[in-house]
């Protein structure tokens, strides 16, 4: 009774992290991360998650022809720099902003549409002052111009 | 849990926006061969998202490829009182939501508050807190000459409800919701493409290579079905979309090396590449009356 006792107790604190996690990572994407695509507009969709120094994440979406994009990486102060790269149904790199000053922007216009790949990694080697990896909330911002 | 080449010729419903002038600023962009190390890395990806086109991209894309503009074609506002169902309400807030997208590209400023308000009942109906206030319909008013802070708000409202269905591990219900504005701008595409094209004209026209493009976003749907394979609202529409999916097979879409040139100006990255599009009208017919049926279920 005890065992199940704590194992409910410990599940409780981890949906109470997880969801409070995902509430400041809803607000940091809102109040932070939306005005850095100005002159785009956010196209509205949230592609946010909490990550740890050395993990990745990856999205999958197709841009269409002769629209005009901006992919903003948007991370919180605290996490260690992100590379992010651009990539095409065959892994070959179309952008790697390690090439360009790890910029979190890249502004760009496809000629046909295409399904891209759109890859970031939070590097390694800048733990807390514990000793323990930092976490944060990365959001992959999509912004759309006329 | 944590988480075609297209030689366009301007034809009614058709339009060539393409720019040929090459600018001196341009620079090719080294394309790096497969990145090994990158490859590695994919196998640890702690988080994977797959992102559909959003109501505000898909009436984008829809006045990229027309300038017309067609009241006419938009869910009916007296249809709002019959949604009652979870699926009814998630496909129709989408559907709605690319309703006044479009409108407000056009600078149609009743419709687009209108139909807000269609969409707040949506938003409402599915329990979403304060994804579209009477605040939000306020500003929206009293902004009415000033087309970005509209395409602001509605870009905010859109946010709020995709950020409320992750917050609440309800991603499925946020698929439905896009299944739902993707399909509304496909239904509004083949309204405003020429009804009957000849084979010249399914090769030259623009609206129409839209829609051919949306074989990629299928791809996009069929990893969320199996993402979410135990919502049974999800499933349920996805069933609608297989038999779609089935049609724009039939569809080839062949694509060159993407070229990345860089404008050293403006910083703006130029993805070169061209496209051959094979569909024949019949496939066409087949592809838009389909997309008539599920379009007249999904807000039925």
């Amino acid at each position: 009774m005890s065992k199940l006792y704590h194992v409910i107790l410990v599940f409780t604190f981890l949906m109470i992290v997880s969801v409070s996690g995902q509430a400041q990572c809803k607000h940091f994407a809102k109040q932070v991360c939306k005005k850095e695509l100005t002159p785009y507009i956010h196209n509205g969709n949230y592609n946010a998650a909490i990550l740890t120094e050395g993990e990745t994440a990856e999205m999958y979406k197709t841009f269409y022809s002769q629209q005009n994009y901006r992919i903003y990486i948007c991370e919180s102060s605290v996490m260690p720099r992100i590379r992010f790269q651009v990539l095409d149904l065959n892994r070959n790199v179309l952008y790697d902003n390690k090439n360009n000053g790890y910029k979190m922007k890249w502004d760009f216009v496809p000629e046909s549409s295409h399904q891209l790949i759109i890859s970031l990694k939070v590097e390694d080697g800048k733990n807390g002052e514990d000793g323990e990896p930092i976490s944060g909330c990365v959001a992959i911002m999509i912004g759309i111009k006329e | 849990m944590l988480v075609a080449s297209f030689l366009l010729i301007l034809t009614p419903g058709c339009n060539n926006n393409k720019n040929s002038d090459q600018k001196q600023s341009e620079e090719v962009v080294t394309v790096d061969s497969i990145d090994q190390q990158l490859i590695k890395d994919v196998k640890a990806v702690k988080e994977m998202f797959y992102s559909m086109p959003s109501p505000l991209e898909v009436a984008m894309i829809l006045k990229q490829a027309d300038k017309q503009y067609n009241r006419e074609l938009l869910n009916s506002l007296n249809n709002t009182s019959q949604y009652v169902t979870t699926k009814s309400r998630a496909l129709n807030l989408g559907i709605y939501s690319t309703d006044l997208s479009y409108s407000s590209l056009y600078d149609q400023t009743q419709t687009t508050i209108n139909y807000i308000n269609a969409a707040k009942k949506m938003a409402d109906g599915l329990g979403i807190l304060h994804a579209i206030d009477n605040n939000t319909i306020q500003r929206l008013e009293a902004n009415v000459n000033n087309r970005d802070v509209i395409l602001d708000i509605i870009s905010e409202t859109i946010l709020n409800s995709s950020s409320f269905f992750k917050e609440n591990n309800r991603e499925a219900i946020s698929t439905i919701v896009l299944i739902g504005g993707w399909i509304e701008g496909l239904y509004i595409a083949t309204k405003l493409a020429r009804e009957n094209p000849t084979q010249e004209e399914i090769n030259t026209c623009e609206m129409i290579a839209r829609i051919a493009d949306q074989k990629m976003a299928l791809n996009t749907i069929m990893k969320l079905k199996e993402k979410y394979p135990d919502n049974q609202h999800l499933a349920s529409v996805i069933s609608e979309i297989e038999e779609l999916d089935a049609i724009y097979q039939q569809i080839s879409i062949n694509s060159s090396q993407v070229v990345p040139v860089r404008d050293s100006t403006t910083q703006v990255t130029t993805l070169k590449s061209e496209t051959t599009l094979t569909m024949t009208p019949q496939t066409y017919k087949q592809l838009k009356e389909k997309i008539d049926v599920i379009r007249t279920k999904f807000i039925s």
